[in-house]
């Protein structure tokens, strides 16, 4: 069986005073193309942790990270940076939109962070997918959460990666723009597309086609 | 969506942020050019200074020259050109001639491309006794002047003084109550009195001029003179070796004297006129010189100085910046951007501020000069330091900015996106 993404005995540790905290206790995790699975743990716990080491954010103390079939961890840092820009989407919680852009612009994003700038019409496009074709010159701060949301989500999918990485998406949305987002997530993986999603809310998890559960601190020592 | 248009639009939505860098690079800028264009205003002024006095004293010296050579004229003859056997101690004490030479002496000096002398007189003259009267005079044969093959012709010092004339010295005429239009024997032969002169105090007073072939009949020199009167020229100044050297050239058996303190004296005077003008105008530039140089002594204090606190203040406005555009950065590495755009992210926009400011500093510099001297703006538009100004502010701005951008390039995206 291929895996799209691959975590095995991956650990994460800090450094605190004269010990360590651990941040994600040993996990193996894996995601299939075309698969949605939710990671689903209380706080600290190390869901982001884990969604930042799957993505090539964060190196892991241990264990190896596949994406792909590519050992990220591997890969020289511009390496990373260009397979990141290729191959996943990121969305979190906070949007992390550009304050300064307009949602088209938010939307091509992705363009100034790879340099390529011939994506206008697939941003577009992307916009009136997820029915922001009528809010494209309007910048973040007079958009509803859930519009910023689904502009964040439009951003993640402008090169069509293969993975979604979704932290805590839901977590700033009210019930019914929750389910719109998940309902894209969702479509996307119907399409072939691999999605990871962290959260606490155990209703948003059980969505998913899969949920693998973190232990939280108290029970592993996890410190995340 | 290119770096530039997220640069820009960057700048739009952060205004005040750009424009306190943009404040501190144009007013550097502003420091730069307006100390150049000090300097360069002064270098104007001086020119102007210098332009004026030397035309002052071109004015001067024309009208001293033409006084001068006026003098020199109206004083008379100021060179003697006598044969070289002439024993001057002899003719100096008694007029005594002992030497004569052929009269187309003068015609071969005029002849000659000399601009050493002019006004060629040539003369035949000895102290004789007249036996009519019974008096010693200065007989002087003169045939006029000579004009010259190749200047222009002048008036004439002296005028030649017709056959049967003669010219009376005063002496001569008082004692012997000769006046204009009496008639004189003089030697067996008829003259009239053509002219009476007036008193010279000179061995003028006892002379009486005729002309020179009756003067050379007399004294039985047919064909022979033995002075010939010149006109030292004012491009001679008191050189009087020149002229010696160019009629040497021409005439090898003659001598040269020259004649009349009171011409040495007005050209020594008129000299040093000239001399004072022209230590008075090198006073002046020195003078500006000096005040030039402590001109630049405190433009190369204030300059670094303000280039150096505007570096931090610039540097400061970025390092804001960054932090504030942590979450921009972060998601901005997680979709992909290598450390180096983010570096060009912000090099870009110390680069626009530069380039804006090298602008608007070059302009405020540029004012200052035309605030101070408006007549001269244009001279002050110089494309060297319109350059110097581009790249200073350009360095200024992207030297500012690299320890900021550098700082943004290598945040970790991680830990940005776990903050937030």
């Amino acid at each position: 069986m291929s895996w799209m993404v691959l975590l095995e005995r991956v650990e994460k540790t800090y450094a605190k005073g004269n010990g360590r905290v651990t941040a994600l206790a040993p996990i193996d995790l894996a995601v299939r193309a075309g698969e949605f699975v939710a990671v689903a743990g209380p706080s600290g716990s190390g869901k982001t942790t884990c969604l930042l080491i799957g993505g090539g954010l964060l190196r892991p103390d241990s264990g190896r990270v596949r994406v792909d079939g590519q050992d990220l961890y591997a890969m020289t840092r511009n390496q990373l940076a260009v397979f990141r820009s290729q191959t996943i989407g990121f969305v979190f919680q906070q949007y992390h939109l550009i304050p300064y852009l307009t949602v088209l612009e938010n939307i091509l994003a992705p363009e100034a962070a790879h340099g390529r700038a011939d994506n206008r019409e697939r941003g577009r496009a992307l916009a009136e997918h997820f029915g922001l074709d009528h809010r494209l010159e309007h910048t973040p701060g007079e958009l509803s959460a859930g519009e910023k949301q689904r502009t964040a989500l439009a951003r993640a999918l402008l090169f069509k990666p293969k993975v979604v990485l979704a932290d805590e998406i839901t977590g700033n949305l009210d019930h019914e723009n929750a389910q719109i987002v998940l309902h894209y997530l969702k479509e996307y993986a119907k399409t072939g597309g691999s999605v990871l999603l962290v959260t606490h809310d155990g209703d948003i998890a059980s969505q998913a086609d899969r949920v693998q559960h973190l232990a939280g601190p108290g029970e592993s020592e996890a410190a995340w | 969506m290119t770096i530039w248009q997220l640069v820009i639009k960057e700048i739009l939505r952060r205004k005040p942020n750009f424009v306190s860098g943009l404040a501190a690079v144009t007013f550097s800028v502003a420091v730069l050019t307006g100390s150049l264009t000090i300097l360069r205003l002064h270098d104007l002024r001086t020119e102007q200074i210098v332009a004026a006095k030397e035309q002052e004293t071109r004015q001067r010296m024309t009208v001293l020259e033409d006084d001068y050579r006026k003098i020199m004229k109206n004083l008379g003859f100021n060179l003697l050109i006598l044969p070289k056997d002439q024993t001057l101690s002899d003719f100096y004490a008694d007029e005594l001639v002992s030497a004569y030479m052929p009269d187309s002496y003068a015609t071969r000096l005029a002849a000659a491309k000399i601009v050493t002398i002019r006004h060629l007189l040539p003369s035949l003259q000895e102290k004789v006794k007249w036996p009519e009267r019974k008096r010693t005079i200065i007989l002087i044969g003169t045939r006029g002047e000579v004009p010259s093959m190749f200047r222009d012709a002048r008036e004439p010092i002296l005028v030649a003084v017709p056959k049967g004339q003669a010219v009376i010295g005063h002496e001569l005429a008082e004692s012997l109550g000769l006046k204009v239009g009496d008639r004189i024997t003089l030697f067996g032969r008829q003259f009239t009195v053509n002219q009476c002169n007036e008193e010279r105090g000179s061995k003028d007073d006892i002379s009486i001029w005729i002309d020179l072939s009756q003067a050379q009949e007399i004294l039985r020199r047919p064909g022979r003179i033995n002075a010939i009167l010149a006109l030292k020229c004012l491009c001679a100044g008191n050189e009087l070796a020149l002229v010696r050297r160019d009629v040497a050239a021409v005439l090898p058996g003659v001598q040269v004297i020259e004649e009349g303190s009171k011409v040495l004296t007005r050209a020594e005077a008129r000299d040093r006129a000239a001399k004072e003008a022209a230590e008075a105008m090198s006073a002046e530039v020195r003078n500006r010189r000096q005040l030039r140089e402590e001109q630049e002594q405190f433009s190369s204090i204030l300059v670094p100085l303000v280039l150096l606190m505007s570096a931090v203040w610039i540097g400061l406005v970025f390092y804001a910046n960054v932090r504030e555009r942590r979450s921009e950065i972060g998601i901005l590495r997680a979709l992909g951007a290598r450390s180096s755009r983010i570096l060009s992210l912000f090099l870009a926009k110390a680069l626009v501020m530069g380039f804006v400011g090298a602008l608007a500093g070059y302009a405020l510099g540029i004012l200052v000069g035309a605030i101070r001297e408006a007549e001269v703006t244009f001279s002050l538009l110089e494309p060297r330091v319109f350059l110097l100004a581009s790249c200073t502010a350009i360095v200024l701005s992207l030297a500012a900015s690299w320890v900021p951008a550098y700082y943004a390039a290598q945040q970790d995206p991680a830990e940005v996106l776990r903050e937030e």
